[in-house]
């Protein structure tokens, strides 16, 4: 296929949008690793939760499709600070691998109890069943036609990030974050309650993964409990090429991975069936040349 | 009480009688089980060898590897190619033709198999090179990756793999002496690699890899050199487990990340770090395993039938998986081994109490 | 002709991004040399003994030890060629015996073939044991003998530091002095010619601090060796160092006999306010 200009924009938007998805993800992982230098695998499984909150909310409890959006994120947000306080919390002193370990438990934990709670059958989030079809109509700009969905979902999640920066930067609970990421035993010692702002960060972290998860599923309507380990995994990876531990970084990492996977795919259609991979090699790259990532400071050892 | 030695020419002596004892034990199990109870018992061989190849990497190297599945996968794949006849190859792959020169070769089991755990030998050095310098985190996700990176591979090199369609009617080479025979060989390789300096030097990497470094370890060589033995033996692992399956496909609960995580489940069941400990995980997974059928089976409980879910078998797993975690990581066998000498002392303890 | 130093620094910078944590430094070591390393905190102490060590190349100047020029080798030929550490905190194989990390000390013996063909090249005497220890390790043919007489030098040292009764015992569960005291014995065990000493005294009751000063003169004759030693506590290094130096900001401030050193208004005035008498 030939690459013309009105190709290459809607190919552009398609990776600002995808970018947009991953960035939300990536930035959850990310302040989770700042302050826990935990790998929270389960959190492409909280993505999952969220999407199937606001499903069943619309389709089972009949909301309108805006509230179960609402009690979905906050859903997905309670998810993430229980499951630290059941599964992560306990282990806080125990060797880091043991975390790890119990986080990879808690992803299959989360995929299986999706598949013998919702079953493992795909399920539709397209409209007019789950959202309005306004949403679907094309509008034409310039030579381009871009869907509406994809100006909501930027636009939600320029709101996200927005709010996230307000909370990180202007509130107290965000500056004990803050502390914590830079010295867990100090802030402690400075009368900060570390295990409730930890429980929030995951919450936040989790709550913004959950609505990553319905905005994607709005975007790509196939709704199944494996639908959050690929795309959790791609935003990791993107949280690390920013520079893991700094929001900045996962919003860096996010957009950047997602325009590079789009736009990869359109110049080179022969790979569509690998675009997964590409994700990993720029991982394996960045690690090895520039494990700080991009934005990242260096995290040394002291000897 | 001081711990005594028993002298090495009998516990060579009892070594070799237990192994006598053993393939007495699978010589009358294969006589008298039923077909359904003999593949268990292969397939626990067949998880022993993935298990105690994994805590060589994971828990006594200290290594977080996530990606060895990848290697079961090659082996699988590997071995599968190799030992499928000419014209089951021209039936099997009508997408596209399976390229040259697998096209036209086929081999015995042992040599395939043994060739599988080379090509998996090779693929670990070429990703421990640039990887193991990462740490931990960072060594989790790349090898979680490299492990999908197979998977996806091998789904869509159509030509080599057969892709989506996967590799069926393989020849069921995979009885009882090839998986505990294989079992053997693992365990005397590795347990006489942990049972020298080059143990030492492993698990001093597992401890503290810098202060393993100024005591004169090169600890990138000795890592590189844990992982790919850990990925020959998983590669001799993915040939047994093709040719007990009969059939390979790039499913995520057969060479994905699900196998993966069994077999980590295993090791953490087991005790992290030790090689009995590794193989009576593999057991316990598997027995585990096959009970746990009942849940997805329709059944009674306490006069109340409970219909089938499919999925409840992970689930229930996932979640003695995370209890073990939170209430009794170090497994069954911790980080020790099960030795003759761990037994007399053992008995001595007890005969003192009297 | 003049012998050369044990080791030798010309004029050694370490710089990390805008900051020099070690400027310009310059020292000689000779064979037989008990020389302290102080300076206030911060002051680059432990970044020198990692620059000697390999853990950090140094960013300008070398480093030579004998008639090696071992700038920018990684830290296991270091430890090959000649040269031992201890670490500020201890950073021991807990899990291991007393007599596993002090084995573990012996591998680069079956392996470093690369360090040992720079020691062969300079005209020094090999220290591998054979080659192919892999595979003899793994099918054990002829490997008990060499096990058996690794365990004999590694008891032998253990005899020499008076740890042995203690061979079995699991060291995390050894007491702090005695911990100290193996992470010394392990660095011993890697048979080097200097040996680096990073605080060790830190944590030790005055009567340990005795103890361990007579140890410390005790394995230099013992063992033949150069000892380059960074201490805070001041009893320790007037006692028992024949030489000083002192650092402040990365750069040598004073060098000279403990006499001189007490006495240099350069070195009081670095040390004021920090509590510790000179």
């Amino acid at each position: 296929m030939r690459m013309t200009l009105p190709i290459f924009l809607q190919n552009l938007a398609n990776g600002i949008l995808l970018g947009g998805l991953y960035a939300l993800i990536a930035i959850g992982y990310s302040m989770v690793y700042g302050i826990l230098r935990l790998i929270n695998f389960a959190h492409g499984d909280i993505f999952m939760m969220g999407t199937y909150f606001a499903f069943y909310g619309i389709t089972l409890f009949l909301l309108p499709w805006w509230l179960a959006f609402v009690f979905a994120i906050i859903g997905a947000g309670i998810l993430g600070f229980l499951i630290d306080r059941i599964a992560y919390k306990p282990l806080r002193n125990a060797p880091r691998i043991s975390a790890l370990i119990t986080a990879i438990g808690m992803s299959i934990f989360l995929e299986s109890l999706a598949v013998v709670i919702f079953g493992g059958i795909p399920k539709s989030f397209a409209p007019p069943r789950i959202y309005p079809k306004f949403f679907s109509k094309m509008l034409q700009i310039g030579s381009i036609r871009v869907q509406i969905l994809t100006f909501f979902i930027l636009g939600i999640t320029a709101l996200l990030i927005t709010f996230l920066i307000w909370f990180v930067y202007k509130t107290k609970i965000g500056m004990a974050m803050r502390a914590i990421s830079t010295d867990i035993a100090t802030t402690a010692l400075m009368g900060v309650n570390v295990d409730f702002v930890i429980g929030i960060t995951f919450a936040i972290g989790s709550a913004l993964a959950g609505a990553g998860g319905i905005l994607w599923a709005m975007k790509y309507p196939n709704v199944n409990p494996y639908m959050g380990f690929m795309p959790g995994l791609k935003a990791f990876i993107a949280a690390v090429i920013g520079g893991i531990g700094s929001i900045q970084g996962a919003m860096l990492g996010g957009f950047l991975l997602g325009m590079i996977e789009i736009m990869l795919v359109a110049f080179f259609p022969r790979f569509a069936g690998y675009r997964d991979i590409f994700a990993f090699i720029i991982l394996i790259l960045i690690l090895m040349y520039k494990p700080s990532g991009i934005l990242g400071a260096k995290l040394e050892e002291k000897v | 009480m001081q711990y005594r030695k028993l002298p090495t020419k009998l516990k060579v002596f009892l070594t070799i009688i237990f192994i006598i004892f053993m393939a007495f034990v699978l010589f009358l199990s294969q006589k008298f089980l039923d077909t359904y109870w003999i593949r268990i018992l292969t397939l626990i061989g067949i998880y022993g060898i993935m298990a105690v190849s994994l805590t060589f990497i994971n828990g006594i190297t200290g290594i977080f590897s996530l990606g060895h599945s990848g290697f079961v996968a090659i082996g699988a794949y590997t071995a599968a190619l190799l030992t499928m006849s000419i014209e089951q190859k021209q039936m099997s792959f009508f997408l596209k033709p399976l390229i040259w020169p697998l096209n036209s070769i086929q081999l015995d089991f042992l040599s395939a198999t043994i060739i599988a755990g080379i090509m998996a030998a090779i693929f670990a050095y070429l990703i421990g090179y640039p990887s193991l310098r990462l740490t931990g985190d960072y060594l989790a996700i790349t090898t979680l990756g490299f492990g999908e990176i197979v998977r996806i591979l091998i789904l869509n090199m159509i030509s080599v793999t057969n892709g989506p369609l996967g590799l069926k009617g393989l020849e069921e080479y995979t009885n009882i002496w090839w998986a505990w025979g294989w079992l053997l060989v693992t365990v005397l390789v590795i347990g006489s690699l942990v049972n020298s300096s080059y143990g030492r030097a492993l698990k001093a990497i597992r401890e503290d890899p810098i202060a393993a470094k100024a005591m004169g370890i090169n600890v990138t060589k000795h890592q590189l050199m844990a992982f790919v033995v850990g990925a020959f033996f998983a590669g001799i692992s993915g040939s047994l487990y093709a040719h007990w399956l009969t059939t390979i496909d790039p499913r995520p609960q057969t060479v994905g990340i699900l196998l993966t995580f069994n077999v980590l489940i295993m090791i953490v069941l087991g005790g992290l770090g030790s090689i009995t400990g590794a193989i009576f995980g593999a057991a316990a997974f598997a027995i585990l395993s096959e009970w746990l059928r009942i849940v997805e089976t329709p059944f009674k409980i306490f006069g109340i039938q409970v219909p089938a879910i499919s999925g409840m078998r992970l689930l229930v797993l996932s979640t003695i998986f995370i209890l073990v975690m939170l209430t009794w990581r170090r497994g069954i066998m911790g980080r020790s081994e099960l030795t003759w000498d761990g037994i007399y002392n053992f008995f001595l303890r007890l005969k003192r109490k009297h | 002709m003049e012998k050369e130093s044990v080791l030798k620094l010309d004029n050694v910078t370490m710089q990390f991004g805008g900051l020099i944590a070690v400027g310009d430094f310059n020292m000689k070591l000779e064979s037989g040399e008990l020389v302290g390393l102080i300076g206030p905190n911060g002051a680059g102490k432990t970044t020198v003994f990692n620059v000697i060590t390999g853990i950090y190349t140094p960013t300008k100047g070398r480093v030579i030890f004998g008639k090696i020029d071992i700038t920018g080798l990684p830290p296991h030929y270091i430890t090959h060629l000649g040269i031992a550490r201890t670490f500020q905190n201890i950073r021991l194989f807990s899990d291991m015996t007393v007599l596993e990390n002090v084995l573990v000390s012996q591998h680069h013996k079956l392996e470093e073939r690369h360090a040992d063909k720079i020691l062969q090249k300079h005209g020094y005497k090999s220290k591998i044991i054979g080659k192919g220890w892999f595979w003899k390790s793994v099918f054990k043919i002829g490997y008990f003998s060499m096990e058996k007489q690794m365990v004999k030098e590694a008891r032998e040292l253990l005899k020499k530091v008076e740890l042995l009764d203690l061979e079995n015992e699991k060291a995390s569960s050894l007491p702090y002095g005695m911990q100290r005291k193996l992470e010394i014995a392990r660095a011993l065990a890697t048979e080097p010619k200097l040996l680096l000493l990073d605080e060790p005294a830190a944590g030790m009751n005055p009567h340990e601090t005795e103890e361990l000063m007579e140890f410390i003169k005790k394995i230099r004759d013992d063992f033949n060796l150069t000892i380059l030693l960074i201490e805070h506590d001041m009893k320790v290094v007037m006692g028992i160092c024949e030489r000083i130096v002192v650092m402040d900001y990365g750069r040598i401030i004073s060098k000279g006999t403990p006499d001189e050193v007490r006495n240099d208004p350069k070195v009081i005035e670095a040390y004021l306010g920090d509590g510790s008498y000179v």
